[in-house]
This record gives C-alpha cells, structure tokens and sequence, in this order.
C-alpha cells in the first residue's frame, strides 16, 4: 500500500522526536542545568536556539524535555489505554452487571473535565512522576473504555463471532481470535490519540506549575520559565512551545493514516 | 404528559443526580484520598500542634460522611466556607471572579459559534474542494495546539511582530464595557481559535451527514435550487446536530477558560482555582471545582434537551 | 412522432477507488439504446450491478456520486438533456420526470409533513397554486388506496407505514403531472403481501393519469405486471429488448431465459421418515419484553429431507432459528435432536450437540471474520471437532472446497477477495466440515442474485442426497420454498397457521393467511396481477 506523504512526515518527525528523547543523554550538547551564558540569549552557533531565563542552553533543555514530556506521555497512555482497552472488551463481552457498573462509574468521571479533576486530585496528592503518571492514565482510560467498548460491541454483534459461539468456541477464542484483530486498527489510531492527549495534558499542567517540578526540565514547564521573555522580545518560550505542537501534529497525522486504512479496509470491495 | 416534556424532566433529573454524584466524587477525591490532608497542606516540617490544630480547623476529627453533608448543605444555602491559605469567604471570592470568566467566555462563545457554523457551512458545501481542504487544514494544526501554547503564539504575534495588543489583560471594578472589551481581546482571540476547530469540524461533519441522506437526493431530483435545498430540507434536519455541537464545544470552552485566565493573569475564576491548587486550599478547590463541573454538566444536558426537541419521531409521536 | 424519452448509445462511467490501488474509471453503462413512448411502461431489468438504476436515473441526467454520463443522448419531449445547463435541468426535473426510491421511507424528509412534501414540486416549479396541488395530492391519495385521504397528508413520515410511504412516495411523483415517472425497485423493500397492493396501486395510477414510466425492478415476474416493454440488462449492457409478451414467452437469449426459467428448479417431495427434529410447544419471547415471539410452535423434521419455514417479516421465523440454536432458550416447549432432548440452553449442551446442529447466515459477509482465510474459516470445525491438524486438515478443506464447487486458489483468499455467491459456498462448507445431521438455513439465498441463488439451492440439493443431512430452511420467498422443500410450515405473527407436506400445503383448501400468502407472490404471467384483484374482488363481494 502506498502511504501518502503526509503519514510519511509525520511518522519521520515522530520517529526523530522518539530518536531525541531515548538518547538524549548522547544528543544534547551540554548538561541540562548548566548556567553557561547570559540571560536570553539569542540563536548563536553556541547555543543553537538561544540561552534561557538563566542562561541555560534551550536546545540541550528542551531535548532533556523532551525525554521526560515523552517519557510521561507514553506511561500515561500506556496505562490509559491498557487497562481501558482491557476493561472495555470485559464490558462488552461479558454484559451485565460488569458492564453496568464500569459504563456507569465512566460516565460520572467523564461528567467533569479532566483538567478539573486532575486539579482537585493534584491539590490533595503529592506531585511526582508517579502520581502524575497514575492519575493522567486513570482519567483518560475511560475516553479507551468508551472506545473500545462500543467497538467490541459492534463486532460483538456479528454473526462470525455467533457462529463462533454456536461451535462451542470459549471465551478466550472468541476475544482473541474473532474479535481482536477486527478491532486492532481503530485501537492503534486511539493509542496515538491518547498519546497527543497525555503530551498536551501534561505539558498544561507543567504550565500551570502542577506537573513535572524544577529541577526536571519538561517543554511545559520550560514555556513557563521563558514565558516573561516574550514580552521583551525574546522568543525562547516559543522553541518548547513548538515542540509540543509538532509533535502533537506528527502523531495526529500517523493516527489518521491508520484510521483511514481501517475504514479503506471496512469498506471491502466498494461496492 | 407529553412524551417531549417526561423525556426531558428525565433527563433533568437524571443531570442533578449526576451532579450529586460528582459533588461526592470532588469531596471523596480531596478528603479521602490516602496521606494526610493536614500534612500535605503544611508540609513534612510541620510541628504536631499545627498538625493537631489544622486538623481540627479542617473538622477532620469528623466521620467523612457527616463532614460531606456539612459542606453539601453550606453549598446549597449559598454558603461555601472560608479559604484555608487568608480566611477569605469563598462565596464572596467566587462571585467576584465568576462575573469576569463568563464574561471571557461569552465574548469568545460571541465569536466563535457563528464563525465555526459559517466556516463548517462552507467546508460542507465545498466538501472536498480547495476551501474545504484550506480550512480542514488550518483546524487540524489548531486541534493539535494546547491552549497555553496557542496563547503564547498568539501573544508573541500581535504584541511583538504586530505590536496592536497589551500582553496582559487586566481588569478592574469600574472598567467601562469597552475597555473591559479591550483588554480580554488577546485572551478571546486564543479562546476563538481553540474552540473553533473543533466546532467547526463537528458542525461540517454533522451538514455532511445530513446533506447525504436520501431525502436531499428526493429534494435536488424535484428541480429544486440548492438554496431551497439547504433551507427547506437540510437545515431543519441538521439545526439538532449542530446546535448540539455548539453547546458541547461551549462546556469545552469552559475548561479552556481555566488555562487561558493563568497565561493573561486575567484575575478570574480558573486563576483562582490554579493558584488555590499550588497552595492546596482544599475548600477553595472544592467550591470552584464543583463549579465550573456544574456548568459542565449543566451545558451537556441543554444538549441533550435541544437534541430532544428537534427530533420530529418525539415531537409527533405516532 | 417522435417517442417521450429516447435514450441512444448511452455510456455511463464512474471512478472507483479500490483500497490500495489508484483510483480507475469503470464502465458502469455501455452503449444501451432505448426508448418509451407517452404513457408506455419500459421495464429495466437485471440483477446487481446491472447499471438499471444508473440508466434510470439518467433519464433525469442525474448521477449519483461520481457517476457521469459520457457518451450517447439522452432526448427528453425532442431535446438533448445532456447538453442542459443546470438551471434547465431543474426546471426539467420534477415537471417533465419525477421519481420513486425503493426506500420511501429514507426518501422522505423526517422533518416535514407529507402534504407539504407531496405538493412541494407543484409549487416550487409553478404548476399549480396550494389549494389545487392539495386537492390533487388528496385525490391521488385516494386512488392509491391510502388510509384518511383527506387528513393523510397531516402526518409526519414516521407515523406512517412502509407500505404506506411508498404509495405517499408515487402521489409525490405524480402530483406535478409528469410526463415521465421513474420508479426503482419500489416494492423490493415490502414484504410480498404488501407488495401485491402497492404494485396495483402504481399499476392503476399509471393507468389513470397516463403517465409514461420507467420501472426499475430485479424482479422479471413483478415488471410483467406493469411493463409494455423490457429491456434485459447485464453488467452495463443491453442482453435482450423486447415487448412484454416476446421476453416472458419466447426470450431469445440465454440469459434471459435463464431469467425467466429461474425458480423452476423441479424438487420431488421425499417420503415420510422419522424425524432428526422435533420441536414441541415451543413458547418463546426476548428478555425484558412481555410479548411472546413464538407461541406454542410445534414441528417435525424428517432426517435427511427439507423443512420450509415461510413466513413475512415479524411472523416469527428467524426466532424460531434462534429457539433451536440455543441462543433464545425457549420459556416453554421442549426440543428433541437426534432422538436426545436438547438443553434449552446453549451453554449446557454438548459438543456433539453443537456439532451435529449446524447454521448458515443470510449475509454471508457478515458471517465469516473477514481476517480469517477461506482455509481457517474451513478449517476451524475440522480442527474444533475432529482435532485435525497440518497438512490433513488442508486436505480436508480443499476437499470441502470442491465439493461446493470452488476449486483450487480459493483456500488462501480472504471473504473480501470472494463473489456473494462464493462466499455463501464457503458458508455452507463450513457448516458441511462439521459433518452435520441438521443445518438451519436463514433465508441463505434472499441478499443474491436470483441467478446465484439458483447455484446455492441446487447445491444445497446435490448435498443433501449426498450427505443425508436435513434443512430447516427459513424463508419469506415462496418460490424458494417450492423449489426445495419437502415439508412446509407458514408462520403468521409467532403461530404456525399451516403444517404438513409440501403438496399438503400448496393445495386447497387454505387458511386465509395462506391463501393471501400464496396468491400474492407474483407470477411469471401477464394479466396474473388483475386475475389475482378480480378474484379477491369477488370473493369480498361474495362474503
């Protein structure tokens, strides 16, 4: 299958982000918290894209940043997305009083914004790396529960996985073998979008002070350094603030490429 | 009783039980929570006595339930309690600020539904052709963009490149309407651009959907022009869809408030709510959390009620 | 004089865009030539992907999607509609030609009352003013056979039947006064005893008002009822066109004698044996509601021969399927299999149970996992049952392959790589692998083409005399039935109303509802339509 080229730049760009963020230590060009230049710097060929609040390298900061922002992210949705995903099928396949109880506890934490809660619970817990993990994964497992419930449901439906039942096939079959992989391409689309999700929650919770704390260096966190640089001029809160971005756009874009070959796929031989 | 009105007293209904169900879901997530709540307000180094006394301040020596149905019943009187971090009355502190961030958002709600609508018409209309293409483009990047991020494009745009705006947007008791327009305009321009994506998506995909059915193929086959397409049969099928769409990307606009009110220092309810975090103010978190999920909630079920209305099989049943 | 609407050298092109592959353009009509004089009736036939709707719609030089028309004329009342702009063309549709959906009740827009869709194409083109167009729509109405004629036109289309939407559907088409209707497949979607009224109505509206029309339909014996002429159409192409009379008695092309011939397949009623199924007061309704779906079925199935179990949509049939299966455990009655009584439920019943009580789907695309190969979907029974494994299993499977008749090459395909009536094969040697006593047929042939689903029941014959093994065969289509039953049962809202041997069944006296039943599925005949209305007329009369 040909892909088109705008799944090509996102998969390169995400796999350079990816690339930056395992061998950071290797990559960056000075340590993340040495004070090496003056304040706000500009783009030099010293420093790359400029010096920070305190005269930090940016480039060295924000691949560093990188690591943990990615880092973050990928537990978070690693968590959202198994234990939704896992839940979800057991809902849709099991019914009944299992299904009431999960679809019904989703519905009242999908009730408030999850920056909402994410703020009550983080005025309580203390803020680290794993709470932060646990609590973006929890929230967002319930957008994979409502996802991959519906989806098993609808394959549920179908008469192979009847015929399946009708055999006398157990229940392990019929999860793994009929319903899983007709469900796995809109699962790895979601994946991707839990993904861009956990990026920008954590990032908008470093920004507002309560995620990833000083002395770690995530982009959220880094735009919040810099932001007062703007007023003057200087442009350093705009590096991780682009970042961000990208990297968020590189994803969205494999995830849609992949949500359109399903749907390709889906509509069989066009008739 | 009408269908229409049983209906929608259900689905009222079923909206303050769900807002009963968060308020013990805000009170469980601060109160019950393993640690300790006194510790965590005060800190490791925090002597027993200000322990013992903060606990005693906090009513903490009280059953959970007895100390929920206090707050609950303070809350439904009007009275939400005093903030931990200055003595300050919460309610009062409240009702400052909520005027300012509904002001925020109702200038961005102004803005951006009609745009979103317009700009969702003309994606549908030319579905698939270059302005489609141009403005599907552009709300993909937008969506990708958190708020704060936005904000801070936005900023360094028009007050440093095009220097047009004040970076930060204060506002004052006394301000004339005008100038209290004036200084929301960067923080509205960011709300806009936030909410308008995916508005705008959702309404053109809601046109798309009707605009496919069979009955818009009936009406184009009895030589009707595309004007008396769109009006007589499109629209009243697809006004439920997209007003659903607004209001939904309306309790979003709700949340996005919270960031946008932080980067601008805009002194307003969602400020209020960060800064209260960081000092873990526990009553304050719990007042305007309640808050801003009950405008949430309350925005979500006005959805469902319009969609109730609109559809024809519930307004004539047979 | 010229005629209404001539149609020369029409070509009709699409692009398709295959997952995985540059789009391309397909032909969908090819060099098809007819044409329909004022009031005449042309009859478009074939079967899927004929190109019938296509043509017919260009008569309205309308495509849908990214049909175009390419090539050839299309001449309206003595002008090209081809080289119409736009606006021409609206002012064309909808006075000059209008058009009836199969699907009325998609066609009508749920937000809108009927009268002010009905006489809207009146108004909007300036035919006639409000108060004439109602007093049409009321008369036509009226002469559709609709309930209330005067106060139909108040309701919303959901408040209306889907017998009842299609009627409303041809007063909107014949309200503006056109010269031309085109009607597509507007009774497919009815069931049979519906279908009969409907048709009657269009036939005598045609009729009345003088209409040329276009009637769309996959059906040969439907069209003889309505059509002057017809044209036999096959993947794009014009096979056979002809009168009424020529193409039903004397066609001249293989096809169209296939056409015309199908459902004759000739199917002698075995003897009486003793039965592998016996179901016995079987009551049975769905959990949460508390009307009973089946009430007090009870019925034999001999080994190794056919039970037809007909009946329209809600009689009960496919619930009956159900009961049996295990999936609706039936709240009384008993089930007796292969001389054991059978668990209500279908997790308590054996393996061989399962095993030797087999079921094939109506969408045999929905039926197999379109990630499983032919192989797999094959072999899985072999392997579930029997424990085969390797190389013996792939043996096994091509040679179930062959014995439906699809030879080497299918048994790595994936379904979406198969035909409708391939996959409908791999269906039944699926349940063929399991080596069965018993195998519910789910109306099996009612989404294919009748040419195929002739292949699927003369399949399903050859095997039965091969393999011993027994159908129940639930159906709505009376021809199906005929063709292979041995026994039939006529379900009518959860009750079986007539039980016996085919010729028991088919011969008089009858039950009212199979009487109605019977005498409404058309006939390969012309004049079969008012011969059926005179005699109901005067039985009416009689009592």
């Amino acid at each position: 299958m040909k892909m088109p080229l705008s799944a090509l730049i996102g998969l390169i760009l995400t796999g350079g982000f990816l690339f930056c963020a395992v061998f950071a230590q290797f990559i960056a060009p000075y340590p993340v918290d040495a004070v090496l230049g003056g304040v706000w710097e500009s783009p030099s060929a010293t420093y790359w894209l400029g010096t920070d609040t305190i005269g930090r390298d940016i480039l060295s900061r924000m691949i560093y940043g990188g690591q943990i922002t990615i880092f973050v992210a990928l537990a978070a949705s690693l968590l959202s997305f198994g234990l939704g995903s896992f839940l979800g099928f057991l809902a849709a396949v099991r019914g009944g009083w299992i299904d009431q109880g999960l679809s019904r506890m989703v519905d009242l934490v999908m009730a408030i914004p999850s920056l909402i809660v994410a703020l009550v619970l983080l005025s309580v817990l203390p803020i680290n790396l794993t709470v932060l993990i646990i609590v973006m994964g929890l929230l967002d497992s319930t957008r994979v529960f409502r996802l991959s419930r519906a989806v098993a449901m609808d394959i549920a439906v179908m008469d192979y996985v009847e015929a399946a039942k009708l055999r006398g096939e157990g229940q392990t079959w019929i999860i793994f073998r009929e319903i899983l992989p007709n469900a796995l391409s809109p699962l790895v689309a979601e994946f991707g979008l839990r993904f861009i999700f956990a990026v920008l929650f954590i990032s908008t919770l470093s920004f507002l002070g309560l995620g990833i704390q000083p002395p770690l260096a995530d982009w959220g966190g880094m735009v919040k350094e810099n932001k007062d640089g703007l007023i003057y001029g200087k442009s350093a809160a705009l590096m991780p603030a682009l970042a961000i971005a990208l990297l968020a756009i590189s994803v969205n874009l494999v995830a849609d490429w992949i949500l359109s070959r399903t749907t390709s796929l889906k509509g069989g031989r066009g008739a | 009783m009408h269908p229409i009105l049983k209906l929608v007293a259900q689905r009222l209904a079923l909206g303050l039980l769900l807002l009963l169900a968060v308020s013990l879901l805000i009170f469980l997530g601060t109160e019950a929570l393993p640690g300790d709540v006194a510790q965590a307000i005060l800190g490791q180094s925090a002597t027993p006595e200000a322990l013992a006394n903060m606990r005693e301040a906090l009513g903490l020596n009280q059953p959970a339930y007895v100390r929920y149905f206090q707050w609950l019943g303070g809350i439904l009187t009007g009275d939400f309690g005093t903030a931990l971090t200055n003595g300050q009355d919460i309610g009062q502190a409240i009702g400052q600020r909520l005027g300012n961030t509904l002001f925020l958002a109702a200038c961005a709600a102004a803005i951006s539904v009609p745009l979103a609508i317009l700009l969702g018409l003309l994606a549908a209309r030319y579905n698939g052709r270059w302005p489609d293409k141009v403005i599907s483009g552009l709300t993909l990047s937008t969506i990708s963009l958190p708020e704060f991020v936005a904000a801070y494009f936005v900023i360094f745009l028009l007050t440093q490149v095009f220097p047009i705006f004040q970076p930060v947007a204060m506002v004052f008791p006394g301000m004339s309407f005008w100038e209290r327009l004036n200084a929301v305009a960067l923080p509205v321009i960011v709300l806009v651009l936030v909410v308008l994506a995916h508005m705008m998506r959702m309404t053109r995909a809601a046109i798309l959907n009707v605009m496919q059915s069979a009955y818009i193929e009936t009406a184009e086959l009895k030589g009707l022009s595309p004007m008396r397409v769109i009006w007589q049969h499109a629209f009243p099928n697809a006004i439920a869809p997209i007003v659903s769409v607004v209001v939904l990307n309306l309790a979003y606009l709700v949340v996005g408030v919270v960031v946008v009110e932080v980067v601008f220092g805009y002194n307003a309810l969602g400020q209020y709510l960060v800064d209260h975090v960081a000092k873990r103010d526990l009553p304050v978190v719990q007042a305007v959390g309640l808050i801003f999920a009950a405008v949430y909630i309350g925005l979500n079920i006005l959805a469902d009620v319009i969609a109730i209305i609109a559809n024809p099989r519930l307004r004539h049943p047979k | 004089m010229p005629d209404l609407l001539e149609i020369r050298n029409l070509r009709i092109e699409a692009t398709s865009y295959p997952p995985g592959e540059p789009p391309r353009d397909v032909v969908l009509v090819d060099d098809v030539s007819v044409s329909v004089a004022k009031g005449k009736v042309l009859g478009l036939i074939g079967e899927s992907g004929a190109g019938k709707s296509t043509i017919g719609l260009s008569a309205m030089a309308f495509g849908r999607g990214g049909v175009r028309l390419t090539g050839g004329e299309i001449v309206l009342n003595g002008r090209d509609i081809r080289t119409m702009g736009a606006a021409g063309l609206r002012a064309l549709r909808g006075r000059e030609v209008t058009y009836v959906a199969q699907s009325a009740a998609a066609a009508f827009n749920p937000a809108k009352r009927l009268m002010e869709q009905v006489i809207e194409t009146s108004l909007s083109h300036g035919l006639m003013g409000r108060a004439e167009a109602e007093k049409r729509a009321v008369m036509l109405f009226r002469k559709l056979g609709l309930p209330d004629p005067d106060n139909f036109g108040s309701r919303y289309p959901h408040q209306v039947s889907g017998g009842q939407l299609q009627r409303a559907m041809t007063a909107m088409a014949l309200c503006p006064k056109p010269d031309l209707v085109i009607f597509d497949e507007p009774t497919t979607a009815l069931d049979v005893t519906t279908q009969i009224d409907v048709l009657a109505a269009i036939k005598e509206a045609i009729r009345d008002t003088g209409v040329a029309a276009l009637y769309i339909t996959h059906d040969l014996a439907v069209v003889a009822q309505v059509a002057d002429d017809i044209l036999v159409l096959r993947h794009g192409k014009k096979v056979e066109y002809g009168p009424v009379a020529q193409i039903i008695t004397d066609p001249q092309e293989a096809y169209t004698r296939a056409l015309v011939s199908v459902r004759s397949i000739d199917h002698a009623e075995k003897p009486e044996a003793p039965p592998v199924l016996s179901v016995q007061n079987v009551t049975a309704r769905y959990s949460g509601t508390n009307f009973d779906v089946l009430k007090n079925v009870t019925l034999d199935l001999p080994a190794g021969q056919t039970l037809a179990v007909v009946g329209e949509s809600g009689s009960g049939k496919s619930t009956l399927a159900r009961a049996i299966t295990g999936l609706l455990p039936p709240s009384q009655g008993r089930i007796t299999f292969a001389g054991r009584s059978l668990s209500a439920n279908l997790q308590s019943r054996s393996r061989d149970d399962l095993r030797e009580l087999q079921m094939i789907y109506q969408m045999a695309d929905t039926a197999m996992n379109p990630r499983q190969t032919v192989g797999t979907i094959i072999g899985r029974p072999l392997e579930f049952y029997f424990g085969l494994g390797g190389e013996e299993k792939r043996k096994r499977v091509q040679e179930l392959l062959d014995e439906i008749e699809m030879g080497k090459g299918f048994i790595d395909r994936y379904p979406a790589e198969l035909s409708g009536g391939q996959k409908q094969r791999v269906c039944i040697a699926r349940a063929l692998a399991a080596k069965p006593k018993l195998i519910i047929c789910d109306e099996v042939t009612s989404a294919l083409d009748p040419l195929v689903a002739d292949g699927i029941l003369k399949l399903l014959l050859e095997l039965q005399a091969r393999e011993h093994v027994a159908y129940l065969f639930i159906t709505h289509d009376l021809a199906t039935v005929k063709a292979i039953a041995d026994k039939i049962a006529v379900m009518y809202r959860g009750k079986v109303v007539r039980y016996g041997s085919k010729t028991d069944v088919l011969t008089p006296p009858f039950d009212d509802y199979t009487d109605l039943l019977l005498s409404s599925v058309p006939e390969m005949e012309i004049g079969w339509l008012e011969q059926v209305l005179a005699h109901r007329r005067m039985e009416s009369a009689g009592n």
